[in-house]
């Protein structure tokens, strides 16, 4: 057994071995502060753990060598099956250590939850207030875009951030869920059609960084990387510039080329993109003509539009044509109907709900009283609601 | 919702015959599948003529396939297993090739669509076609063997289980040659899943051989617990039950709790995909994370469902091969059933990237690692079991310590894992991949091994060449620590999982050593076939008389090996743990008389034939043949309504042969004592 040890201790090292040999241990060795606590917190979970683990592998060598049948010598009791004390001990070990760690990932969670805004930019150094750099980020098939918004412009598969400025990212995806990774800033989130994930993050050194999607989304997976620079000011400025002074604007027609499948897409800048492309793009309606997420959700938290609403779904032969010219189109709402042809569609109706009196009960609407038309106003969708508190 | 793909259609009769089946959706164009197709319609076609030849199909019929004897449906499980551990290796193979090769712009030798495919099959396969028959199999075999019953509540029921999940199986065995399988990861997840990104058959044979197979798996489960509740023999109260069985009755537990979750979420994912319900797509209100937290509300107990058969498994191994009783059987039971139950509260912590709350996420990671307490007291048992006994390393003992050295490095990773934030860095890497394999493999696989090695004598009568046994396992754990080492390495660099090609070539030697890693693991599982060759052939000088070959301490070695169809020919009367150690501590003396008729279920081909079409019907399913799929359904409903009349389901094995195959064991224990 000794010698299975040896040969396996040799292999446990391999990684140390290699990490003096100078890889590159992105995530072990990072550039962003976030990602550094980040690391931090794998390294004391190893120490605490190795901690019980060491003693525990050198107990079950022991053990093996010493009670081996060949040693007579040693002590053989073979009814001893139960010792309080070394109960105890054995329970309360692990416990302990869990204790500590559990500790720690509740403060660490917290602290470094994504959504939270940075209170320092590297140790020492509160972020200053308010100047986050706001990215918004969206995972296509099968490459990213990075909007701009402050500045009005946009880049495919590349992202350009200055060093020690607060990056917030809004996160979101139009087909299929990947996950928005730069070992060297910050861990990853996943960026998820129809929704919006967030992460803050800083870079403190200037360089080039790898970013890919850390989630499988299809044929395109692998090569569905861009390179992140951290810049000083004034390279920032430069690439701003670079970027105004492209030929290319994002319009929605250009994204809904855009939003294709293609792979290995070069570098491309915009000079500006159309008025909310992001939201269209976060509400699943950058495609004209269809309903945006949030008019569908304002819709049902109205309540939903009754008969007009169950005739939604029912084909609409008219509006076929003018989508894409293809017959194939699904009778669903979110591809035949926008918010002005539910609103007509209502408006045209003059219905009168069933009659509803056999029910009545908790939850159930009480008895309107009425004839009158059904009138239908947009609420704010929570996305909407979040993005004017913010 | 026609068929989306496939540029020839099929029209008129033919598409109410076959569906979107045409000729195209056979994969002529890669040659790596049509290369494999040969190999396997030659293997199959010597097979058939060999099984013909020997007029073999007749014995395989009435003996093993049609059989509801828990023993040979258990062997039937593990050889199950086997078969698609090596296919479910040969994707391995693929994917470490395809990873070493694909550098410096080279494209490697798989396209997407292939690779993709084969990463998805293999997490499958080892998952529900490897892993989940190798423990149903060992609890079919050894439970009713350990609690003294002569079979399982529910024999019949026993027979069809194996034969769905068989079905599932064959199903995915299918997608190699007819079609494709899916291309979306192992759970695939939605809206990769959905019609609108994945419109081709893949993911329908993924969705139709798990529930095919879930069925089989929940049935097995439903019937393990109740042979456990109520076919003990006397005097085994719960607390006097071998550790084994009490894993078993936890695994069943879960099995039964977990599996319809999945069977429900796959349901949801076929209405989406067949009648165009929204449950997970991105539109109408559909929400992908729905199906994300179903799947793994039944993913992580599937994972303990995997590990705590083998927990028992390591527990008697470490208590036999000790010569001592288990070092705190009580704390053992406690902490399986803590287990047990917080593996249904830590479900999250597969995807803390999705963006949950802080406290959320806080919550399932500390909740994570609240299990690796008794998971850690479970360590310690066994330790102190080893502690102060006799240890003979025989195969059996040199995998559970090769278990518990790997296990730990696999259970600290796995803690990494469970703190949100560090998880944020490390997961989908590598390191995920190095981790769940050093637990599933070091775990597992190895608890497998051990079992086959402890339990082969007991199932055939003779035990399994050291030799070989021995080169198998070198191979296994050396080849395990290089090939999955690297990738925690990898980990560490920010390489991520299911990538195809790489650009950074100082990627590359890692990959290579990996690659290493899982020939060392080829050859042990070359070894491992040989050593059951070998064991064949050298039958007669392995050959064990005693039914004892370990002087064990449960009760499956009180009988002989292998076990008469009846197992005791007396129910077993039970005093203490270890009841057949404390047998023979009290000089336990072999009834010689007083034998009586036993009463014993009938076998049955009911089983094989409903699941033959409910493969056919999932078959049908898959590919739209509408007509096809009617008629198959209303076959498994008029066939399962026809087997209720049948009223010949039990006979009694005659006095004379009970007496017979007693004598026999007594002469054959006698030649024994005198030599």
């Amino acid at each position: 057994m000794g010698k299975t040890l040896s040969r396996l201790r040799i292999f446990l090292l391999l990684p140390l071995v290699a990490l003096l040999g100078g890889c590159n241990f992105v995530v072990m060795n990072p550039a962003g502060d976030i990602a550094v606590q980040q690391r931090d917190l794998v390294v004391v979970s190893v120490v605490l753990m190795l901690l019980i683990i060491i003693p525990v592998m050198f107990l079950i060598v022991f053990f093996s060598w010493k009670y081996r049948q060949a040693n007579t010598e040693a002590k053989y009791e073979p009814d001893w099956d139960h010792s309080t004390h070394l109960e105890l001990v054995i329970w309360a070990i692990p416990l302990l250590i869990i204790i500590c760690l559990g500790a720690i990932t509740w403060s660490s969670t917290h602290l470094l939850d994504p959504y939270r805004r940075l209170d320092r930019i590297s140790p020492g150094n509160a972020a200053t207030l308010n100047d986050p750099l706001l990215v918004e980020v969206v995972a296509l098939d099968w490459k990213w875009l990075f909007i701009y918004p402050e500045y009005g412009v946009a880049a495919v598969n590349e992202l350009v951030a200055p060093v020690d400025r607060q990056i917030r990212f809004k996160i979101t995806a139009t087909s299929v869920m990947n996950s928005f990774y730069i070992p060297a800033l910050a861990g990853q989130i996943y960026a998820m059609p129809g929704m919006e994930t967030k992460l803050h993050a800083v870079i403190n050194k200037a360089g080039k960084y790898d970013g890919f999607s850390a989630n499988y989304s299809g044929a395109g997976f692998s090569n569905m990387r861009f390179v992140f620079h951290g810049v000083d000011q004034a390279g920032f400025d430069g690439w701003i510039a670079k970027a105004k002074s492209s030929q290319d604007k994002l319009s929605r027609d250009v994204y809904l080329q855009l939003e294709k499948p293609s792979e290995k897409v070069p570098v491309k800048l915009y000079n500006s993109f159309d008025a909310d492309l992001y939201k269209l793009i976060l509400n699943q309606c950058a495609q004209p003509g269809k309903m945006c997420m949030s008019e569908m959700m304002a819709i049902d938290s109205k309540g939903g539009m009754g008969l007009a609403s169950a005739r939604n779904i029912l084909p609409l032969k008219y509006n076929i044509s003018q989508l894409d010219g293809s017959a194939a189109v699904k009778n669903y709402v979110a591809s035949v109907c926008t918010v002005a042809d539910a609103v007509r569609e209502a408006a045209d109706r003059t219905f009168t709900p069933g009659d509803s009196t056999p029910m009545s009960g908790a939850g159930l609407p009480r008895r309107r009283n009425t004839t009158e038309p059904f009138q239908f106003t947009p609420a704010p969708s929570p996305a909407e609601r979040r993005a004017s508190n913010t | 919702m026609s068929a989306v793909t496939g540029i020839a259609e099929n029209t008129g009769l033919a598409k109410i015959l076959f569906g979107r089946l045409t000729f195209e959706s056979l994969p002529l164009h890669e040659p790596i599948v049509v290369a494999t197709f040969c190999a396997v319609a030659l293997g199959g076609i010597a097979l058939v003529a060999g099984v013909t030849y020997f007029r073999l199909w007749g014995y395989l019929w009435k003996e093993w396939f049609t059989s509801v004897d828990h023993k040979k449906i258990g062997i039937m499980y593990m050889i199950l297993g086997l078969v698609m551990f090596l296919r479910g290796f040969a994707d391995a193979v693929m994917m470490r090739l395809q990873q070493a090769l694909a550098f410096n712009g080279s494209e490697g030798y798989l396209n997407a669509h292939h690779y993709d495919q084969v990463f998805t099959a293999h997490g499958v396969i080892m998952i529900f076609f490897v892993a989940m028959p190798f423990v149903t199999g060992l609890m079919n075999y050894i439970v009713p063997l350990q609690i003294g019953a002569r079979d399982v509540s529910f024999p019949f029921l026993n027979n069809f289980s194996f034969w769905m999940t068989t079905g599932g199986a064959i199903l995915v065995m299918m997608s190699l040659f007819i079609g494709e399988f899916a291309k979306t990861g192992w759970l695939a997840y939605p809206p990769l899943s959905n019609i609108g990104y994945s419109p081709d058959v893949g993911v329908d044979y993924y969705i139709w051989a798990l529930q095919i197979a879930g069925v089989g798996t929940t049935l097995s489960g439903i019937n393990l617990i109740a042979t456990i509740v109520k076919m003990r023999c006397p005097g085994m109260t719960m607390m006097k039950m071998p550790i084994f069985t009490w894993t078993s009755l936890c695994t069943n537990v879960l099995i039964v709790a977990s599996f319809p979750v999945l069977t429900a979420c796959l349901a949801l994912l076929s209405l989406d995909r067949y009648i165009g319900t929204n449950f997970f797509t991105n539109d109408l209100g559909g929400n992908p994370m729905m199906y994300v937290n179903l799947i793994w509300i039944w993913g992580h107990p599937e994972v303990y469902i995997l590990i705590l058969p083998l927990f028992g498994v390591y527990s008697e191994i470490t208590s036999t091969f000790s010569g001592k009783k288990l070092f705190g059987y009580t704390s053992m039971v406690y902490a399986t059933i803590v287990i047990t139950i917080l593996s249904y509260l830590v479900w999250l912590h597969h995807f803390f990237t999705m963006g949950s709350g802080a406290s959320v996420n806080s919550f399932f990671g500390i909740t994570t690692m609240i299990i690796s307490i008794p998971t850690g007291a479970k360590i310690f048992n066994w330790l102190f079991t080893m502690y102060r006994g006799r240890i003979r390393f025989d195969l059996p003992m040199m995998w559970t310590v090769a278990f518990m050295l790997t296990f730990v490095i696999g259970g600290m990773t796995g803690v990494m894992l469970a703190i949100p934030p560090a998880d944020f860095v490390l997961h989908n890497s590598l390191f995920l991949i190095a981790h769940f394999h050093n637990v599933i493999i070091g775990g597992v696989v190895f608890g497998v091994f051990a079992a086959i090695n402890f339990w082969f004598p007991k199932a055939f009568g003779f035990k399994l060449d050291e030799f070989w046994g021995k080169v198998s396992f070198w191979f296994w754990v050396i080849g395990f620590w290089v090939a999955f080492a690297p990738l925690y390495v990898l980990g560490f660099m920010g390489v991520t999982r299911r990538m195809r090609v790489f650009d950074d070539p100082s990627l590359q030697i890692w990959f290579v050593i990996a690659g290493i890693g899982a020939a060392m693991i080829a050859a042990g599982i070359g070894a491992l076939l040989v050593q059951i060759a070998v064991s064949i052939w050298r039958r007669k000088e392995l050959t064990d008389h005693t039914g004892d070959p370990w002087n064990g301490r449960t009760l499956e070695w009180a009988t002989s090996s292998p076990p008469p169809d009846y197992n005791f020919a007396f129910t077993p009367v039970v005093h203490d743990n270890d009841a057949w150690y404390d047998m023979k501590q009290r000089g336990y003396a072999r009834p010689l008389q007083g034998f009586k008729p036993i009463h014993m279920p009938k076998n049955t081909g009911t089983g094989i034939i409903l699941s033959g079409f409910a493969t056919a019907l999932g078959f049908a399913l898959i590919w739209y043949m509408w007509l096809a799929a009617a008629v198959c359904f209303v076959a498994i409903i008029a066939g399962a309504i026809y087997h209720t009349f049948n009223y010949k389901r039990d006979f009694h094995i005659p006095v004379d042969h009970v007496i017979n195959t007693e004598a026999e064991r007594t002469k054959l224990l006698a030649a024994q004592a005198a030599s």
